[in-house]
């Protein structure tokens, strides 16, 4: 058994000799209220087996009813991704025994998917633009949750016993397949990347999934193989599970190519076989390894009736889309008037909607640009999360930019008051109130602090009244020492003219 | 035995409904007629005698307090097939595998029987997941036919049937995939309607078949299968199949068909079920029907539906696909038998259990159908299959141009002896000949008591086919034969039952 003392070719060679080819499968747990057959709810994390039913538990006599959101959600999916939409389609039975599956069959899409022949544009990091076509999208639903007991490797085989959750069995999922991606050269890693970010980006504007890939409700199974330079026929492939998140996409299949590169290279066979990629190590290691090829008997599902999405209706929502990400990009750079570099930096760092929203809730561009890309962005980097996963919403940064443009907090205050946004101490107005950070803008209080500031420092009143007005910093910084930094330095500096010009 | 377990659920109704007899009174005494003669006959594999004599105290209540009834079968007592799902009953199938489980929800048809406040009196003995055509494939134990206890009583619903020519039950619940409510009429001398597919909800209905399975009603009289189908029928949104349209009125359709007119009607003859392969004594019987139809005033015209000679091939083949499928779901992980053997993984267990818990019959077929879906065989085998399938229906449709309904004997024999096929699949598998055309096409289909076969002196039944949707008129030939047949023979078929007295 191969294990992760694989070895690895160095990727520069694996270049020379090789040229890859992928292909992606994307699963989407849909944001719909209820499961794909049936009425159960989907909301993530409840107790195990509080969400279920007769039909997502496959109770004997029990009947799938599709779901109309998940179908429509299915549509919009395909119309991002250009793709045709069928006039009539089916669900198929596929059969396997697994205990996390309650039928022991998965009614998903086979020979007949919704979705169909599309493209997808994304753009790589140094602007290039990369066409990756897509097979197909269909609809299926998900399997339960199985944790494994005992054993040492977390797996079925050797487990203790095995703890089964079926709230997650039976949501809605749409799988997203490419057609084989070629000609990416030592593009492939990135490309991959690029591609399941993009498709993130797209879902996320079309409000049908929340695409967390920490969470499961977008996963990607990435298939690479190799095939020897001028070669026209595909190699075996590989096909890599387990892979949660982004960076994960483009290290997996860089390790799958240096690793196959190896083997070949070694005068070997690549097997074909699931992988499972370890965040840990950066390896990809077996699945479960498979005496027969495994035949799920596909069949079309007779519990269900066909999908026919009526023309009218598909037109309807195809008018309805969202503007495409990549559109919306170049609209916005000029919009906001910026270079190619600044564009790729926040699209790079997943700022763009983010700074958009801030914008669509009242912000300025370049204050919710600013704030997004130094500092929130540091405090994302020190965190090690994505600028999205910052426990602060684009309405609450806008609200902190409103309140320092009204004068109610300085830019200082204003970064503690983000600072507690994000420990978690409320919206930004109350954190104001509980740290007590607003601006002392009362002239009365601040009169009666300038006036003590004054008293202390008869010199320095003399050498303003003399004509340097510069020394009046020192009775600024004084006053603002002694209101805790809170006082509107502008209006300090303006009161100590005005008391020492008196 | 007590005149009202002979009477028909009409008649019960009437008395029910009118305060003359308590339907707890009626109960009671289908109660003991069932605690006197199943234990020869078999028909149940489980008796609720307490819920349905609380059922039967609530309408009884209901119409003391000067309620309308709630059905017009409220009260009447009902055998149902132990393949519909029930809270406070266990739902078996006949099968080992699913030995006591109890299941969390109603079927919708054991949901639309309880609000028609119909009597449920227990769950009726079946071929284990309806695959067979005798009920001795139950893993609880044969059946035995109430005209000749040595004999089977048709299956799968064997247990429904003989409930109803044992006097157990006047009304009863069955499910068709191939002919198992039809076949099981037809031996016992009962009626029984496999509705157009999507006509009754399946939901609550363990899958035998999904594409073929159809629930239906069984009783004596046509007018107490069409008083059940009322209760039954209609849109279900639980089950995706289930069809969005009114229920035909049936009811209405007998009334008009007793009166025993059918000129302008024209009944064609399937020529593809005749000859041979049919017992003589059915031959007889059947063409006897036909003239009876024919003096009610019926055009009868020949046609032929060629394909249907491969329907029984092709039906063995979609069948077990869709068993090898729907049966996966029973591994001992969640619910049913579970059987460890000391096995050392989640596969094994399963294995294990589904070895021990399954029944020859099912293991068969469940074989089959996954052979005919494997890879490389799907197209020869499955795809095949469909294709005869549209032939079948096309066939139909060309037919139903030429005539208003179909008939033909329902099955080629009578009643045989236990024992005889259970070992000879083929010959088993025959009986259904007949029967599975409609199944594989969808349209509605019916038995109804023909008469007795001079030789054995068995039941044969009359098969009538509908287009789909065409239950109106297939019911209105039915009644109108079952009382011009009633009228030449001086009463009911049923009435003729043997034996089967109460023991002092």
């Amino acid at each position: 058994m191969t294990t992760a003392t694989d070895a690895l070719m160095p990727y520069d060679e694996v270049l020379e000799r090789f040229d890859p080819v992928l292909g992606l499968e994307v699963h989407v747990e849909l944001g719909t209220a209820t499961k794909m057959f049936c009425g159960c709810p989907t909301a993530f994390g409840a107790p195990p087996n509080t969400q279920v039913c007769p039909t997502c538990l496959g109770l004997p006599g029990s009947l799938p009813v599709v779901n109309g959101v998940a179908v429509e959600s299915a549509v919009r999916i395909g119309l991002a991704l250009n793709c045709t939409i069928v006039d009539w389609c089916r669900f198929a039975r596929k059969n396997y025994f697994y205990p996390d599956i309650p039928k022991n069959f998965q009614i998903s899409q086979y020979d007949e998917p919704i979705a169909v022949d599309g493209r997808f544009d994304i753009e790589l990091e140094d602007g290039a633009t990369f066409r990756v076509r897509i097979e197909r999208a269909h609809m299926e639903e998900d399997t339960g949750k199985s944790l494994h007991v005992g054993g040492s490797t977390g797996r079925i085989h050797g487990a203790e016993y095995s703890l089964l959750d079926y709230n997650r069995a039976g949501v809605p999922l749409i799988e997203i397949v490419t057609k084989p991606i070629t000609g990416t050269g030592a593009r492939a890693p990135e490309v991959a990347r690029v591609y399941v970010a993009a498709l993130r980006d797209v879902l996320r504007g079309l409000g049908v999934s929340d695409v967390r890939m920490d969470q499961g409700s977008l996963r990607c199974d990435a298939n690479v193989s190799l095939m020897p330079k001028g070669a026209t026929e595909f190699g075996t492939r590989t096909e890599t599970k387990n892979v949660n998140s982004l960076r994960s996409v483009e290290r997996a299949v860089r390790h799958e190519m240096q690793r196959q590169a190896a083997v070949l290279a070694a005068g070997g066979t690549v097997v074909q076989e699931t992988r499972h990629f370890d965040e840990n190590t950066g390896f990809t290691r077996p699945g479960r390894v498979k005496e027969t090829a495994e035949d799920y008997r596909y069949f079309p599902e007779p519990d269900l009736v066909p999908v026919a999405p009526d023309t009218e209706w598909v037109i309807g929502l195809r008018k309805a889309l969202p503007e495409p990400p990549a559109e919306r990009r170049r609209r916005v750079q000029t919009d906001w008037d910026l270079s190619d570099l600044e564009l790729r930096d926040m699209v790079n760092a997943g700022a763009l909607d983010l700074i958009t929203a801030t914008v669509d809730a009242g912000a300025p561009a370049a204050q919710a640009r600013s704030w997004w890309m130094s500092y929130l962005s540091q405090e994302a980097n020190t965190r090690g999360i994505e600028l999205a996963e910052l426990p602060i919403t684009p309405v609450e940064v806008a609200r902190v930019v409103a309140l320092v443009a009204e004068g109610g907090l300085t830019n200082n205050l204003a970064r503690q008051v983000v600072d507690g946004v994000l420990a978690g101490e409320g919206t930004p107005d109350e954190v104001v109130e509980s740290r007590g950070l607003a601006v002392v803008s009362d002239d009365s209080s601040l009169v009666a602090a300038v006036d003590e500031a004054l008293a202390a420092q008869p010199d320095v009143v003399e050498k303003v009244r003399g004509g340097k007005v510069a020394a009046a910093g020192a009775i600024v910084g004084a006053v603002m020492k002694a209101t805790g930094g809170k006082a509107d330095a502008k209006r300090v500096r303006e009161l100590v003219l005005e008391r020492c010009a008196q | 035995m007590n005149e009202l377990v002979r009477s028909t659920a009409s008649e019960l109704a009437a008395l029910i409904h009118s305060g003359e007899v308590s339907s707890a009174e009626v109960t009671r005494m289908h109660l003991e007629r069932i605690a006197a003669v199943d234990p020869e006959i078999h028909a149940f594999l489980h008796v609720a005698g307490d819920a349905a004599l609380s059922t039967a105290a609530e309408v009884d209540a209901a119409l003391a307090a000067g309620e309308q009834p709630r059905s017009p079968l409220a009260g009447v007592p009902l055998a149902l097939k132990d393949v519909f799902t029930t809270v406070d009953m266990p739902t078996t199938c006949g099968s080992k595998i699913l030995d006591g489980w109890q299941p969390p929800y109603d079927a919708t048809v054991t949901a639309r029987l309880r609000a028609a406040g119909v009597v449920i009196l227990g769950k009726t003995n079946m071929d284990e997941f309806a695959m067979g055509s005798s009920t001795e494939h139950s893993a609880f134990g044969p059946t035995r036919n109430p005209w000749d206890t040595r004999r089977v009583p048709g299956g799968s619903g064997g247990g429904s049937a003989a409930s109803l020519a044992a006097f157990e039950a006047p009304l009863a619940m069955g499910t068709d995939t191939g002919g198992s409510i039809r076949q099981p009429a037809a031996l016992t001398g009962t009626v029984g309607v496999k509705p157009t597919y999507g006509g009754v909800s399946r939901y609550g209905l363990v899958a035998c078949a999904s594409s073929l399975d159809q629930a239906g009603p069984c009783a004596r009289t046509v007018l107490d299968a069409a008083l059940l189908h009322e209760v039954l029928a209609g849109h279900d949104p639980l089950d995706s199949t289930s069809i969005d349209e009114p229920v035909p009125a049936v009811v209405d359709a007998v009334r008009r068909g007793a009166q025993g007119d059918l000129r302008g009607l024209r009944v064609g003859m399937v020529k593809e079920f005749a000859g041979d392969g049919y017992q003589p004594g059915v031959q007889g019987a059947y063409r006897a029907a036909l003239d009876q139809l024919s003096a009610l005033g019926a055009e009868l015209v020949e046609v032929s539906c060629p394909h249907f000679d491969y329907a029984l091939a092709a039906y063995y083949l979609i069948l077990p696909s869709e068993v090898s499928s729907n049966l996966a779901r029973f591994d001992g992980m969640r619910y049913g038998l579970r059987v460890d053997n000391g096995a050392a993984t989640a596969e094994e267990v399963m294995a294990a259990t589904r070895e021990a818990g399954f029944g020859a019959e099912a293991k068969r077929r469940i074989m089959l159908g996954t052979y005919a879906l494997s890879s490389g065989y799907y197209e020869a085998y499955y795809g095949q299959a469909q294709k005869v399938r549209t032939l079948i229906s096309r066939d139909f449709t060309a037919a139903f141009t030429k005539a208003d309904v179909l008939v033909s004997p329902t099955a080629p024999t009578t009643a045989f002896p236990i024992g005889e096929k259970v070992d000879d699949p083929l010959a088993m598998y025959l009986n259904d000949l007949c029967t599975i055309p409609a199944n594989m096409a969808g349209n509605t289909a019916m038995s109804v008591p023909a008469g007795l076969a001079e030789e054995d002196g068995l039941p044969v039944g009359l098969q009538i086919m509908a287009p789909a949707l065409g239950e109106a008129v297939m019911y209105r030939v039915a009644a109108a034969f079952e009382a011009a047949r009633d009228a030449a023979e001086g009463g009911p078929l049923f009435r003729r039952v043997p034996g089967l007295e109460v023991p002092a």
